[in-house]
């Protein structure tokens, strides 16, 4: 697929007076703005996930209680988790798809330009309430970012209120972004690009927004009845009141596995943009790559009760969720395969965005791979909430999706901000990141191997050489993104000037408009042509 | 000069044997059948993966070396092949059945609770383990062992931590070898998980439910495990230890209990007439709140409110009545975390706890309570 770079369309900003200062972000509709904002606050909120991170690296340093009280604790893994997929993950993607989406579809804007003003600023709403509840008598949510019931409910601190109205705001506001993306993408493509032309990017967005209209509600639902379990007398997840505790887990998975999907698809959609751009060939097997994708998304839905296997499920409920889990051994591997095979008799070369590909298809797969263990029912009842799982699931959310954030950040920064990112800081930047992050989080699964549960404050000594390991890897990843944030600021501020099309092997309608982006890009669409 | 020996210790105690000989990297092989063959899927898998693992990445590392631009290589222009696709689709397939098939037969082996020689019910409490014997008028608490002085380090290490620091209790469950035991699993508040690793055991205990588990151990020991599912402040503090012992052991273990079950109940008995001094009740007040109530109320009675409620000039452990106090104690507080500790505690502990809480930290009442009140206000 070729294109015309049309006139550049920077002129139409003369027509809209535009207001400066703090309004401009606060009444912007503009999607570049936005995706902008949706980027530093995840970025924010990055840094405040990992500081709460670090306070509990800092207590697993060594046996015994030094820093912070057991409940305390609680709070700490319960925020780190809350903060990190809400708040870091789904904000970054969401800001990805606001700035990406309309440039590479050939859209001036995206179509529901004042919903989705709307859908970032009730963010900052929703995470005051989540962290403010930190200085409330009740402390903030201490049941784990998974809240199960009763825990949750008859037994919680009394900060549940709080943490249903926020999680209903970032449903509300994750719905209303979703809605945005598909209604952008079905309605404003340019003419002639078909559904099976648009870039894999476009494609697992459009997946994931679908899934995020199908779980965010089933998620609400769940917090509601939470909600109405504490404070009134319903009983859901009470036995003494006919409900079942058993019921909150098969409701909150099944918004929770595919929710799983919706922080990774986007990262296969970045990732799969990179790789072709670097290895200078066209990505390999594109429809099936789509394909895959689309079943990742549908095999999501019926694989939950994998969360739930020492729950005392009948043993046909273990084998069915048992096959269904390992199934998805089979797209996810041809996505992998497609990756290398991308990269097979490329033209290669690793500027940093490529370095975190590389890394990400690597570290993913090992993520995967401990995942394919989780999914033997027999296993699964040794490795169950020990630190493997936790390992299992830093490996696919850290060096998965948030490495996949730091790629399709550089690989996008000239295009955002007109200027290249400094080589040594980035590279500084990648190799921090690199070390550190297998340091803390690869000996969490001898740990779990070993018997450590997660979730405690303390542990018993034969844990503590791996655990000092990995607070000092800990210590040096949260450090690096100090220097991710060096890297961004300096190259806003100056930096060597970026061509247009930085990036020799790069495709796609975004390398056609100036570098940085003009406030209004495609007010005309480009033509599309064929091959 | 001592800071850098300081660091040359440091280093050399990370990298000496004796740092790394108590640290274990894989799964536990276990002393059942079931845990065998659990070890050995988990190998089966793992060699799976490191093999395709080796692989995938050792493509992939081809192209990143040879297939490099800076190597002058031009990048070819194949972008699909069916044959190929259909073929990696293909492959993982069969590997996962080769998977499948082990581990659907290893599954239905352990979901097989029949046929079981003795049954104990297991139930979860805020943190603890509560044990009873099917047919046998056994039952008790097991509680973590560890003293809170070499936990709470706020002020300093503790000098010394005991070798199973954390996983010791102070009444194991004990089992003997190689006969079917079969676990009921229950709650009496939030949910827990009973996890012994040498088992291969992990079932979740829920507040209403009854779930099911098994083990047949092969060999005479002493195995440690942990609560699995956080359940609330104390989550990392309720361990889980099981003795198995061998046939006669047991039987003679079962005859001591049931005599320590009658001295009890003549003590007991005996404590109703008794009358105890202040001194006595507030000495044994205050190391059975320690033991049993410390955990919430904290050992200085303030509580962590607004979930444990502080004592220290609370209604109920000053001007309120003693009936009410020793009520809530005895019988628990519905909607809370107030456990009823009439099935856990003597008369004469109770007695002793409500005196304690009614004169300690500033509540002067000057209240003394008998284990003949303790009956009498419980209304048992």
């Amino acid at each position: 697929m070729t294109t015309d770079t049309l006139e550049n369309t920077e002129h139409h900003e003369e027509h809209h007076a535009q207001p400066s200062g703090i309004k401009r972000w606060l009444y912007t509709t503009n999607h570049k703005d936005i995706g902008t904002l949706y980027l530093w606050f995840s970025f924010i909120m990055l840094l405040v996930g990992g500081g709460l991170a670090m306070i509990i690296r800092a207590e697993l340093f060594q046996p015994g209680l030094q820093i912070v009280e057991p409940d305390f604790f609680n709070q700490l893994t319960t925020t780190h988790g809350l903060i990190m997929v809400f708040g870091a993950i789904m904000p970054a993607f969401t800001g990805f798809a606001n700035w990406m989406i309309p440039m590479m579809i050939g859209a001036p804007d995206m179509a529901l330009p004042r919903m989705n003003n709307w859908s970032f600023w009730i963010l900052p709403f929703a995470f005051s309430i989540l962290i403010g509840s930190f200085f409330m008598e009740s402390g903030a949510p201490n049941f784990g970012w998974t809240f199960y019931a009763p825990l949750s409910t008859t037994y919680s601190n009394g900060s549940t209120a709080f943490f249903v109205f926020a999680v209903h705001i970032m449903g509300i506001s994750s719905i209303m972004g979703a809605i945005n993306v598909i209604v952008t993408i079905m309605n404003m493509r340019a003419p002639g690009m078909t559904y099976m032309k648009m870039p894999l990017f476009v494609w697992t967005f459009f997946i994931t927004a679908y899934l995020l209209i199908a779980v965010m509600p089933v998620l609400a639902g769940v917090v509601t009845m939470v909600l109405t379990d504490t404070y009134f007398g319903t009983s859901f997840f009470n036995a003494a009141g006919g409900g079942d505790p058993v019921m909150f887990q098969h409701i909150f998975w099944f918004f929770g596995h595919p929710e799983v999907y919706i922080m990774i698809l986007p990262a296969f959609g970045i990732v799969s943009t990179i790789i072709p751009a670097f290895a200078r060939k066209k990505l390999f097997g594109y429809s099936s790559m789509v394909y895959a994708t689309a079943s990742i998304a549908l095999l999501s839905f019926i694989v939950w009760a994998h969360h739930m296997f020492t729950t005392g499920m009948p043993l046909f409920g273990e084998l069915f969720f048992m096959y269904c889990t390992m199934l998805i051994a089979v797209p996810t591997g041809v996505k992998v395969f497609n990756w290398v095979a991308t990269m097979w008799r490329g033209s290669m070369s690793f500027e940093i965005p490529m370095l975190f590909s590389i890394a990400f298809v690597i570290l993913f797969t090992i993520g995967g791979f401990s995942g394919l263990m989780l999914a033997l029912t027999p296993v699964d009842f040794q490795y169950h909430d020990t630190y493997f799982v936790v390992a299992h699931f830093h490996y696919v959310l850290v060096t998965g999706s948030l490495f996949s954030i730091f790629a399709g950040t550089y690989y996008w920064l000239p295009k955002w901000t007109g200027h290249m990112y400094n080589q040594t800081l980035a590279q500084w930047h990648f190799w921090c990141s690199i070390i550190s992050v297998n340091l803390l989080f690869f000996p969490m699964h001898f740990l779990g191997l070993a018997g450590m549960p997660r979730r405690i404050p303390d542990y018993a000594l034969q844990f503590a050489d791996f655990n000092k390991w990995v607070s000092i890897g800990g210590f040096a990843f949260g450090l690096s993104q100090l220097l991710f944030l060096a890297v961004v600021i300096k190259c806003i501020r100056s930096g060597e000037k970026a061509a247009d099309k930085p990036w020799d092997g790069a495709e796609g309608l975004e390398w056609t408009v100036a570098s940085p982006a003009p406030y209004h890009t495609f007010s005309t669409p480009p033509a599309i042509k064929d091959e | 000069m001592r800071g850098r020996n300081r660091i040359w210790l440091l280093l050399v105690s990370l990298f000496s044997n004796a740092a790394w000989s108590d640290s274990q990297l894989n799964l536990t092989k276990g002393v059942t059948a079931i845990s065998n063959e659990v070890y050995d899927l988990h190998m089966l898998v793992l060699y799976i993966c490191t093999a395709i693992g080796v692989i995938v990445f050792g493509v992939m590392f081809w192209s990143i070396i040879f297939h490099r631009k800076s190597k002058g290589a031009k990048p070819a222009d194949f972008h699909e092949s069916t044959k190929i696709e259909i073929l990696w689709t293909a492959i993982p397939v069969v590997i996962l059945i080769a998977m499948a098939i082990p581990a659907t037969s290893t599954l239905i082996a352990m979901e097989d609770n029949s046929d079981s020689d003795i049954t104990i019910q297991v139930t979860g409490s805020q943190w603890k383990w509560h044990y009873k014997y099917f047919d046998q008028d056994i039952e008790f608490y097991s509680v973590l062992s560890t003293p809170r002085e070499q936990y709470e380090n706020h002020n300093g290490e503790p000098a010394t931590r005991s070798e199973h620091y954390l996983i010791e209790v102070d009444k194991p469950l004990v089992i003997p070898v190689n006969k079917k035991v079969r676990f009921l699993l229950t709650s009496d508040d939030v949910i827990h998980s009973w996890w012994v690793p040498a088992f291969a055991v992990k079932q979740d205990a829920n507040p209403g439910f009854i779930n099911e588990a098994w083990a047949k151990v092969d060999k005479p020991g002493i195995y440690r495990g942990q609560c699995a599912e956080l359940c609330g402040k104390d989550h990392g503090f309720m361990p889980v230890v099981v003795e198995v012992k061998s046939e006669e052991d047991y039987q003679q273990w079962l005859k001591e209990q049931q005599q320590l079950i009658a001295d009890a109940a003549n003590a007991e008995q005996a404590s109703l007439s008794a009358s105890m001094s202040k001194e006595e009740l507030m000495q044994l007040g205050e190391s059975t709140y320690l033991a049993h109530c410390a955990a919430c109320h904290q050992p200085t009675g303030l509580g962590i409110p607004p979930a444990f409620p502080a004592l220290k000039g609370s209604p109920i452990a000053t001007t309120g009545s003693i009936e009410e106090h020793i009520d809530i104690v005895f019988n628990g507080k519905a909607g809370t975390g107030m456990q009823g500790y009439g099935k856990q505690l003597s008369l004469k502990e109770i007695a002793a706890v409500v005196t304690f809480e009614r004169n300690a930290w500033g509540n002067d009442t000057g209240d003394l309570v008998q284990s003949a009140d303790v009956k009498a206000a419980s209304g048992e």
